[in-house]
């Protein structure tokens, strides 16, 4: 599939026609991480993956609830690791296109979860009043 | 019911000879005209020894032209079965009354509505969509193809696969019974224990990669291969509203798949995400396919808006009114059509505060739809108008989607919807804007773009049959149900007791014969015009007096599409090309960069559908190997260097000096 992006790319390489590629989409190559990049990343995934195992295995927060908010804080952090020394995205990779996706994606995935989490509390609550005392 | 030995099983999973539907005599005649069909078909192609010229040509192509045009025809071919279903279900609510029982019964009946629903949806309106997509976008944006040639190809094919999974179950087993979106409990492994539902989800599951991975290839290859000077703005509409579309593919077709993977794992496993008891929760199941299902129905109809607007400009012979406006109003549904999927279950329990923000958002997005109704308008008046086959479904879609859009905005009520809710209502409404939105946007974009795939236009005469057949056909199928729907009549039913209803039955039934009138004269249409072509031929390349990229190039475009990369600088690009005495380069042509056809999308996708199969018969064996196979397959296409090669100039100054003969003629 690499290999037919390049052919993509290929096609404006071949722009004749009195002016070359005015807006060149393809300009800028996207960043291609470093020796450095990837293992700051992996030590940082390891450290983000390892603190959540050890507040589970050695029960230091004593609170089954809170350990699973701090865990999510961590998945969120981790998440925020790979995308920026796995993925490269920042604000300018891709003519800015990344960021564009980045700020989609992170609108449409709040209004899917909070949208469920206030329809399904609704449903809990007005349709299945016994399930709390059960 | 005979007893199989254990090897049986460890073969065949849960398959049996009962399986087969040797005891429904519909399904025994319908299997014998497919079988006679289909080996006619298979006779014909071998005997005209087009084997190699389809595989070479058609079934391995990473064109996007040739690849577009398959999906049409896939989405023809289950066209023709989604309508014979639906024709069976009028015929039965026709004559299921009084006593009778009709002719289907229950069991077959339910597969039949589910079906039918199923495919109208994922096999006919989605191809058709993706389909032109794929034709019609590279061509607008002055690409030679899209930017992932080969994983086109082999979306193409999953959404094939998924098809041949659907249609297997009309001969192998069965098929669900639940309703399109197989809701549990019902499709839970306790109330539907058959292959049924089996089938809906590895069915939807395999299309689904294909629908997912068309999207992304179609969304990068409009953000990243647009001709130089296209900036956004500059996009035509119909490019706009891919992009949009297919954003909306990307983000929620994941949803689509993992609720789906959810049910599997409930159904397969033993788990309780949807049950009853220990903890499950099927009104999630709702909730979430909704997150999906509602942008779903704007992926169908946002390219439709765009093959309108498209369709308006070239008839009216002027620039689309509004162009801007028509953009944001697509923008602003892409975003909206997200907040509004609780109205699909207004019934199912939610407080007033809830059901109010679903139904105020819901009635906002008909402003924007609202604004498009209006540029439509707005470009026709002092327009030119030229009355041609794709102007004339414009008009009826105005009409009839206006009506679909107002009664969409009383079901958008929640008490309203409380009396509405799963009755026949619903069904006209969604029949209305479907049939009235997309079918008639697609057969606007069949007509308009056919002699551009072809290089002749499309018999108007039969076309116009259609068109009326189809248009007529619509309202008296569906006006009725609006009817019976306010009298209270639920969906679904498989016989009724009131006799006084059945005046109103047999007038949709009527309809829907009429609608097979139009989809038969759409047939002969093609069949016709193949025959008259040398008539129609369209030798300019530009037969409707184009707005945009695509009709710059000859008709059928060559494989390359354009000999340079055209530099945009209005939208209308064309027609401004045009107005300024664009002259064709002849001279200067340099070899062309072009990926080679491969045929590892077929065999990708073929194992993943037997894979598929196999996980529904629970023929565990063969569902390991297939996956592996699959899997291997993708690691060996992998190393596969041999993927490009280059048209020579040569060539490429013999198709260009072919086309300027052409022209000369012209």
């Amino acid at each position: 599939m690499s290999g037919s992006q390049d052919h993509a790319q290929g096609h404006h390489a071949q722009g004749h026609h009195g002016e070359s590629h005015a807006t060149d989409h393809d300009a800028h190559e996207a960043p291609h991480g470093s020796l450095r990049g990837y293992v700051t990343g992996f030590v940082l995934s390891v450290i983000l993956t390892a603190i959540p195992f050890w507040l589970v295995m050695a029960d230091v927060l004593g609170n089954s609830t809170l350990t699973a908010l701090v865990i999510m804080g961590f998945a969120a952090v981790q998440i925020v690791v790979h995308m920026i020394y796995f993925l490269h995205m920042n604000g300018r990779a891709e003519g800015g296109w990344s960021m564009m996706a980045l700020i989609f994606t992170i609108i449409i995935v709040v209004i899917a979860l909070s949208g469920s989490l206030w329809v399904m509390y609704h449903l809990n609550a007005n349709m299945m009043p016994d399930m709390h005392r059960m | 019911m005979t007893s199989y030995p254990d090897w049986w099983k460890l073969v065949f999973g849960r398959f049996t000879l009962e399986a087969l539907p040797l005891h429904e005599p519909i399904l025994v005649v319908t299997f014998i005209v497919v079988a006679l069909g289909g080996i006619a078909l298979l006779a014909l192609v071998t005997w005209l020894k087009a084997w190699g010229y389809l595989w070479h040509e058609w079934f391995t192509s990473v064109d996007h032209k040739k690849i577009g045009i398959m999906y049409m025809i896939l989405g023809v071919v289950m066209l023709l079965r989604g309508f014979a279903d639906a024709l069976m279900m009028r015929g039965q609510q026709a004559i299921a009354f009084a006593g009778s029982d009709g002719y289907l019964p229950p069991h077959h009946y339910d597969q039949i509505f589910t079906a039918h629903g199923v495919i109208m949806i994922f096999f006919v309106a989605m191809p058709f969509v993706t389909g032109l997509m794929n034709f019609v976008v590279p061509l607008q944006i002055g690409a030679r193809d899209v930017s992932f040639p080969f994983l086109n190809n082999f979306s193409f094919w999953m959404t094939v696969g998924g098809a041949v999974l659907v249609m297997t179950s009309l001969f192998v087993g069965e098929f669900a019974r639940t309703g399109w979106l197989a809701y549990p409990p019902l499709s839970g492994a306790a109330y539907s224990p058959g292959v049924g539902v089996d089938y809906y989800l590895w069915g939807l599951q395999v299309a689904g990669i294909g629908t997912t991975l068309s999207g992304v290839n179609l969304v990068a290859t409009i953000v990243k291969m647009r001709a130089p000077g296209m900036d956004l703005m500059k996009m035509p509409v119909f490019t706009w509203t891919a992009l949009c579309t297919n954003i909306l593919i990307v983000a929620t077709f994941p949803i689509l798949a993992a609720t789906l993977a959810l049910l599997a794992l409930d159904r397969y496993v033993g788990m309780n995400f949807f049950t009853n008891d220990l903890g499950g929760n099927p009104m999630m199941y709702v909730n979430l396919i909704w997150i999906w299902g509602h942008p779903e129905v704007y992926i169908l109809i946002l390219p439709a808006f765009g093959i309108y607007s498209e369709v308006a400009s070239t008839f009216c012979g002027k620039r689309l009114f509004g162009y801007g406006s028509m953009v944001y109003a697509t923008v602003v549904i892409t975003i909206l059509s997200y907040l509004v999927w609780l109205h699909h279950f207004f019934t199912m329990g939610s407080g007033a505060s809830v059901n109010s923000f679903f139904g105020i958002t819901t009635m906002i997005i008909s402003i924007p739809t609202g604004a498009k109704i209006f540029n439509w308008l707005f470009t026709m008046y002092r327009g030119r108008i030229r009355f041609e086959l794709p102007m004339m479904w414009l008009v009826a879609f105005m009409l009839t989607f206006v009506i679909g859009g107002m009664t969409g905005v009383m079901l958008a009520v929640p008490p309203a919807d409380f009396v509405l809710h799963n009755s026949l209502f619903l069904v006209a409404h969604f029949h209305n804007v479907i049939i009235g939105g997309v079918v008639f946007g697609v057969f606007a974009g069949i007509a308009y773009w056919f002699p551009k795939a072809f290089g002749f236009k499309l018999d108007p005469f039969w076309g116009h049959l259609s068109f009326w057949f189809w248009v007529v056909g619509f309202y008296v199928a569906f006006m009725p149900l609006y009817v019976l729907g306010l009298m209270g009549v639920t969906r679904r039913l498989n016989r009724f007791e009131d006799p006084s209803l059945q005046i109103w039955f047999v007038v949709a039934a009527i309809g829907a014969v009429l609608i097979l009138l139009g989809i038969l004269c759409f047939l002969v249409q093609i069949a016709v015009s193949i025959m008259r072509r040398e008539q129609l031929r369209d030798t300019t390349g530009d037969p409707w007096d184009g707005r945009t990229l695509e009709w710059s190039t000859s008709s059928p475009p060559p494989d390359y599409n354009f000999a340079f990369t055209p530099v945009i600088h209005d939208h209308d690009s064309w027609a401004d090309m045009k107005k300024r005495g664009y002259q064709r380069p002849l001279t200067g042509f340099r070899p062309i960069h072009m990926p080679r056809n491969t045929g590892a999308g077929v065999i990708i996708a073929g194992f993943a559908t037997l894979c598929g199969f196999a996980l529904i018969w629970y023929i565990w064996w063969l569902a390991a190997l297939s996956f592996v196979a699959a899997v291997a397959s993708v690691i060996i296409h992998s190393f596969n260097y041999d993927r490009d090669f280059h048209i020579s100039a040569d060539t490429v100054l013999r198709e260009e000096d072919a086309r300027s003969d052409l022209l000369g003629r012209a």
